[in-house]
């Protein structure tokens, strides 16, 4: 005999789950009980949000499932931003919500919500257990569905009475079988033969990568492509880190905060090779002046992301690694192409830019951070211009060093994804580079990193508005900075108050000596940089213009 | 733009209608009809929509469907060989004497069944196409269409070909 919350456990373990994130509650109890003595790590968070945000960072810097806990209801829909922020950057996750007994569901009882329903749109699938005997072969599934493919988030409902039946037999679980799902890896034979000529034929190839590349493990395929036919790479938000930033083939980010040559190279191409990329608004601009002069070889796993904002040439269905291999198989080393990378490194050259004045600008603090942490750091970010920031001016060398809510653009992501990274990844130094507004968006999480100890560094370029927002403001609404304003407040104060160290800089010649307190301390710190009240992140494509239509100049 | 008729084989489980419902109404996909059943596949339903939409737009409506882990299968049977009916029961005003007459004998025409008489009004069903029952819905009207009830399209490919659950 035993219960359908034992079985859920049991089922977890076999999954090779180590550590839940998660917040008890009362339909939830019996799964608690279960976890009190289980062997796995279970992380009680502040907040739910934090606790789906942490499995997220725990599942972008491993590559693994992450997983989260709540209970029914408010602690359902607490989860909702998170899942919603994994589902759109395609992030393995199992959520696992608590669901008042069956004989009330649809009753309006206490703490019920319909979080299959909420979450239908938000999810790669989701489930309602209403037997206990089902709850091994749905766990079965659900990892496979959320770690497989296309990644994304996967919840599963829990009624409480479900948790508490007796099965007098386990039922036999057999592999994920699932005749609706069934992703194809392969690429097409054909199509690779299409894209191999058009590839051996190209005059100004560009390479257009982004988060698929990362899920795919395919970052060395991508380097070894670009190298073997001496093509320029641009990545995408998602994508960076898939080619070392100092790799003389990069280009940089592409898109609307994107570097000057990458989002010159992929107007003049002739060839774009788009890998694990959906064309995204981001950094498409005006779709239709996006590589206007280019036929295009899109490869990815989702066939509906082919096609869907731009027509392509070559489509190819498939996992970015094993279709990248197929196509280096069948490429022969091309030399020369001395004209169009002299233009793509002419282009390089002339984007770096005037030197920071004396102030504490934003590049210089996240330039120095890359200098200290090297090859040792994973890189978190908030949303808005610290994103940005980040993103530009860090040297990111390795893929899942840089995580980031790129399609959702969640505000309050980073700090609790940090501890998720952390977790994932304990040798690593995690650092979540933090606005003043976003940090407050879960600065509860303080509680979390004090209590398990996690040594995460967060660094927040404190303006004292909603950076980019006002950013907007100013450029395209005359300066009416309507409720952007933060009054100052004093993270250093917070910090200790939660029993965690901090700094706060206000000079130049501070940074350095403040970033090297924060990494060489064991535990968790907060440094409150008092930047430059309005910096802007430049170069900027303003929405809607085309991507070579660029104001603006990034800061060196 | 124009009208195309799906054919999904779909898991038989709870929510699947509203998993499909849900993804129409978000990617802004313009559904005209939609009807469901159980079928002689165990565990799986048939599902024929009726989309408005150029192909772009069916291409799109297609692969986000077979995203669906319960969708089993997607045709797009538009222009294969098929047959395709819908039902209707239409309440007409129908007073005893010359107009019930005059209904009585449309409904011959289009070989419509008269399935209730009341003491002002009959009611009429009828099995077709769509235009057969526009049609029959255009000559009623002179007489007051009380009520008009109509399903989707159900509709099934011509001869030996099927579409089953094997990919």
């Amino acid at each position: 005999m035993k219960t359908g919350a034992k079985l859920l456990v049991e089922s977890l373990q076999r999954e090779g789950v180590e550590t839940i994130f998660g917040y008890p509650g009362g339909a939830v109890l019996p799964i608690y009980d279960e976890l009190y003595d289980a062997p796995i790590r279970h992380i009680l968070v502040r907040h739910e949000q934090a606790a789906a945000h942490a499995a997220d960072g725990y599942a972008r810097a491993s590559g693994r499932v992450g997983v989260c806990l709540a209970t029914s209801g408010p602690g359902a829909c607490n989860l909702v931003t998170g899942i919603a922020t994994a589902y759109m950057d395609s992030v393995p996750l199992v959520a696992i919500t608590g669901q008042v007994p069956t004989f009330m569901l649809g009753n309006d009882a206490f703490q019920e919500s319909d979080i299959t329903g909420i979450t239908m749109p938000i999810t790669k699938h989701n489930y309602l257990v209403k037997r206990a005997a089902d709850l091994g072969q749905v766990v079965k599934d659900a990892f496979y569905i959320a770690g497989t493919g296309r990644p994304g988030p996967v919840l599963v409902d829990i009624p409480k009475d479900v948790m508490t039946t007796q099965l007098e037999a386990e039922p036999p679980i057999g592999r994920a079988k699932l005749r609706g799902y069934q992703p194809t890896y392969e690429g097409h034979a054909l199509q690779i033969e299409k894209a191999v000529s058009l590839i051996g034929e190209a005059e100004r190839p560009l390479l257009y990568v982004g988060g698929g590349v990362i899920a795919s493990g395919a970052s060395e395929d991508v380097r070894r492509l670009a190298e073997l036919m001496l093509i320029p790479v641009a990545t995408t938000l998602m994508g960076l880190g898939t080619v070392p930033c100092d790799h003389p083939l990069n280009l940089g980010m592409i898109g609307m905060h994107g570097t000057e040559a990458a989002n010159y190279a992929v107007t003049e191409c002739d060839l774009l090779i788009a890998v694990g990329v959906r064309f995204d608004d981001r950094v498409t601009g005006k779709i239709d002046a996006f590589a206007p002069n280019a036929r295009i070889i899109h490869i990815d796993i989702d066939p509906a992301e082919i096609g869907k904002n731009k027509p392509v040439d070559i489509p190819i269905v498939g996992d970015a690694g094993k279709v990248l291999q197929s196509i280096i198989r069948r490429l022969i080393k091309k030399e020369g192409r001395e004209t169009w990378l002299a233009r793509v490194r002419h282009w390089k050259e002339e984007q770096t830019v005037r030197d920071g004045d004396d102030g504490l600008s934003p590049a210089y603090i996240i330039r120095e951070m890359s200098d200290l942490l090297g090859d040792h750091g994973i890189v978190v970010s908030e949303v808005g211009q610290n994103q940005m920031w980040a993103a530009q001016h860090y040297c990111f060398r390795r893929p899942r060093t840089w995580i980031s809510s790129g399609g959702l653009g969640t505000m309050g992501y980073g700090f609790p994804a940090a501890i998720g990274a952390h977790f994932a990844r304990p040798d690593e130094t995690v650092v979540d580079v933090a606005g003043d507004g976003s940090f407050q968006m879960n600065i509860q999480e303080l509680g979390t990193v004090v209590q398990y100890k996690v040594p995460v560094k967060v660094v927040v370029l404190n303006n004292m508005y909603l950076g980019m927002v006002r950013q907007w403001q100013e450029l395209f609404y005359d300066r009416r900075y309507s409720y952007t304003e933060l009054p100052a407040v004093d993270f250093v104060g917070i910090a200790r108050a939660y029993g965690v160290d901090g700094i706060r800089v206000e000079e130049r010649e501070e940074v350095r000596p403040a970033l090297e307190a924060a990494f060489t301390t064991d535990g968790p710190f907060v440094l409150d940089f008092r930047i430059e009240r309005e910096a802007n992140v430049f170069p900027m494509v303003p929405a809607g213009a085309a991507i070579n239509e660029m104001i603006g100049r990034r800061q060196a | 733009m124009k009208l195309h008729t799906i054919h999904i084989l779909v898991e038989n489980r709870a929510g699947v209608l509203s998993r499909i419902s849900g993804l129409f109404s978000r990617r802004g996909f313009n559904i005209e009809s939609l009807a469901v059943g159980t079928c002689e596949e165990a565990g799986m339903s048939r599902m024929t929509i009726v989309v408005l939409g150029d192909d772009a737009q069916i291409e799109q409506v297609k692969k986000q469907l077979n995203k669906l882990i319960d969708v089993i299968k997607v045709s797009d049977i538009t222009d294969q060989s098929t047959v395709a009916r819908e039902l209707a029961l239409i309440k007409v005003a129908a007073e005893p004497g010359d107009t019930r007459a005059g209904v009585m004998q449309i409904a011959n025409i289009f070989r419509a069944k008269i399935i209730d008489v009341g003491a002002k009004t009959v009611i009429l069903e009828v099995t077709g196409d769509s235009e057969k029952i526009d049609a029959l819905e255009t000559l009623l009207r002179q007489y007051g269409i009380k009520e008009f009830v109509r399903t989707g399209k159900i509709a099934l490919l011509r001869g030996q070909k099927g579409i089953k659950s094997m990919k």
